[in-house]
């Protein structure tokens, strides 16, 4: 995957006005703006983060003051989506929670994927002993079912009294944990099979060194199928978080995630009676995952054709 | 292929030595216990049962008993329930195998139907409706539908109960207990087939898209068949066939209950019995079911290899 063919062209004093650059993510960039189905998922996604760290600058409520004047009220033009039992403005909270819930999606992926294709890599590349390990430690975490392992974890947490304000960021590692083994495994399979191709024999003829084999030509071609990946893996990491806030495992109030607010749910009052504060959040999952997942099978379509399931 | 199964055999029984060391450790590692939690006993009285139930021990030699009376056929005695855990379990598990086997069933027939439809109308209206359809059935928070649907159906609509198996108190026997349990897992239902059929679905419609356009169907066509018979006949039994493979991945999910959905529903599988000892650190219960769905794992993914090469005979073991 050279980046840019038309190079040479371009660099001759040549009468045509403009160097034409059909590089590999030119190409697919174009192919993804054909699919409007992915598009509309990519605009959600950037209207959702956008609405959730800019939005609350613009609402009046920030401060999270308690106004025993406006509890538990119905959604009105004043508040938009209501007010909770403290008075709080629920469209607030909901926008200061997706800054928690995208975040810990976003930094779980982030560190999945590095440790995954990292480990991935390495196992792939260098078979042998360090393959061996890295593969049975993924074989044992993929046995163990994740639900009973993160919630496990998170009840390791509540014992060892972490300060709730650091909780989402051992929820984003607790996740993480979850998540590299399969990231691993698949890494490690797609360079079990670019090792042996030509280009890789003519790294060796050219006496390159592994560091160059590894950066230079094995990663390159690995970077599309990680871009699939990590996209898809921030709709899950975003859900198990949900799932786990919502048990009270994951995030803890105060800090509001989209999870622990559908915890009003447990409530039989704000159940039946004040939907509003915990419809929106359930709401805000689903339109961000599902976005996100549109998206990302958008670019796999583009960026990796063979593994269209 | 016989050494090939053995080998397989070894190697699970020490992948799952190896896990349930690691789920023993997690669970004895967490601080408090069952006891801890019940403020009625005197200091005394905690030490007296931490002796009896073998608790004040180190780690590695209460791993040790666990593993002995394992092997025994002994997951240990539930604290809270004071039964043993294989007892409860065979009192749960067929609740959950009710649910699971129904919601299983559902959802490879929707799978099956949908996926080769959308696949031979390709690109259609309707194919681009049932991708975005699978894309949100994939993307839902499984609790929050949950909740949303018993708001909706049972809090404001009163069509179905919203949780348990039977409604408090009831007698029913016979032909009428089988409909008052059946009125009460539509709902949980609904939730597992909506949850689990957006990849299934998937997966058909791509493994008919790829049958499609094998030469055989061709010649199918050009020998005059009518096209459903083409579709139905030639195409659906090769498209099929790749999917026995998926029988040993849902063995977990068949006897293994779902955590949340019971949860919420309130339903009195063995998902349900989890999540009550989870909050009681009924610690002997956890690790049994934690170690049992981890067997169910290690054992469907040895069958699921096994019927690979049966589906397939090509593909050597």
């Amino acid at each position: 995957m050279s980046t840019i063919h038309g190079e040479g062209t371009a660099a001759l004093p040549s009468p045509k006005p403009k160097p034409v650059y059909t590089s590999l993510w030119r190409q697919s960039f174009r192919r993804l703006i054909k699919n409007k189905l992915a598009v509309l998922g990519f605009v959600v996604v950037a209207f959702m983060f956008a609405a959730c760290f800019i939005g609350p600058l613009f609402s009046p409520y920030t401060d999270n003051k308690i106004n025993m004047a406006f509890m538990n009220k119905a959604p009105s033009l004043k508040h938009w989506l209501g007010t909770d039992a403290l008075g709080r403005d629920v469209l607030t909270r909901v926008l200061q929670a997706g800054r928690i819930s995208l975040t810990v999606g976003l930094a779980s992926m982030v560190l999945s994927v590095f440790v995954g294709s990292l480990l991935g890599v390495i196992a792939g590349y260098y078979r042998g002993i360090a393959d061996q390990i890295i593969m049975r430690l993924a074989d044992l975490l993929l046995t163990i079912p994740s639900l009973p392992l993160l919630f496990i974890l998170g009840a390791l947490l509540s014992e060892w009294k972490v300060p709730t304000e650091y909780r989402m960021y051992i929820v984003m590692l607790m996740l993480s944990i979850v998540g590299w083994p399969s990231l691993a495994r698949m890494v490690r399979g797609q360079m079990l099979s670019l090792r042996e191709r030509e280009y890789m024999q003519a790294t060796v003829v050219l006496g390159l060194r592994d560091r160059r084999k590894l950066f230079n030509h094995l990663l390159p071609n690995l970077v599309p199928l990680l871009i699939v990946i990590a996209t898809l893996n921030i709709g899950g990491a975003i859900l198990y978080e949900s799932v786990l806030s919502y048990f009270g495992l994951g995030v803890m109030a105060p800090t509001p995630t989209w999870g622990n607010m559908i915890d009003a749910a447990n409530n039989m009052i704000d159940f039946q009676d004040h939907p509003w504060l915990w419809i929106p959040p359930g709401f805000s999952i689903f339109a961000t995952v599902i976005a996100i997942n549109i998206f990302g099978d958008g670019l796999r379509d583009v960026l990796d054709p063979k593994q269209k399931r | 292929m016989s050494t090939y199964i053995t080998k397989r055999i070894l190697y699970m029984i020490i992948i799952l030595f190896a896990a349930s060391f690691l789920i023993f450790c997690l669970y004895a590692l967490t601080p408090g216990d069952f006891i801890t939690g019940n403020i009625k006993l005197t200091p005394e009285r905690k030490a007296e049962l931490r002796e009896i139930y073998g608790l004040n021990k180190p780690v590695v030699e209460r791993y040790a008993i666990w593993m002995k009376n394992a092997f025994h056929g002994d997951f240990g005695y539930s604290l809270s329930q004071q039964k043993p855990v294989l007892t409860l379990f065979n009192q749960y598990i067929w609740n959950s195998f009710l649910l699971a086997i129904v919601s299983t069933f559902l959802t490879w027939l929707i799978a099956v139907v949908v996926g080769v439809i959308a696949a031979y109308k390709q690109y259609s209206w309707f194919d681009t409706i049932v991708m975005v359809a699978l894309f949100a059935a994939m993307s839902i928070p499984s609790f929050f539908i949950g909740l949303f649907l018993i708001k909706i159906m049972a809090v404001d609509w009163k069509w179905l109960p919203p949780g348990g198996m039977l409604t408090t108190g009831s007698t029913a026997t016979g032909f009428a207990y089988v409909k008052e349990v059946v009125h009460h897992m539509m709902l949980p239902v609904m939730v597992m087939t909506l949850l689990g059929v957006g990849s299934l679905t998937r997966y058909f419609r791509s493994n008919m898209i790829d049958v499609i356009k094998q030469d055989y169907i061709r010649t199918a066509r050009a020998k005059g068949l009518k096209e459903r018979k083409v579709l139905f006949t030639h195409a659906l039994r090769n498209a099929l066939l790749p999917a026995i493979t998926l029988v040993g991945f849902e063995l977990p999910a068949l006897f293994g209950g779902s955590l949340i959905i019971e949860k919420i529903f309130n339903w009195p599988g063995i998902g349900q019995l989890y999540m009550q000892s989870f909050g009681l650190r009924d610690y002997p219960l956890l690790m049994g079911f934690t170690l049992f769905i981890a067997i169910l794992t290690v054992i469907g993914t040895l069958v699921s290899d096994i019927l690979y090469h049966v589906a397939d005979p090509r593909v050597r073991l």
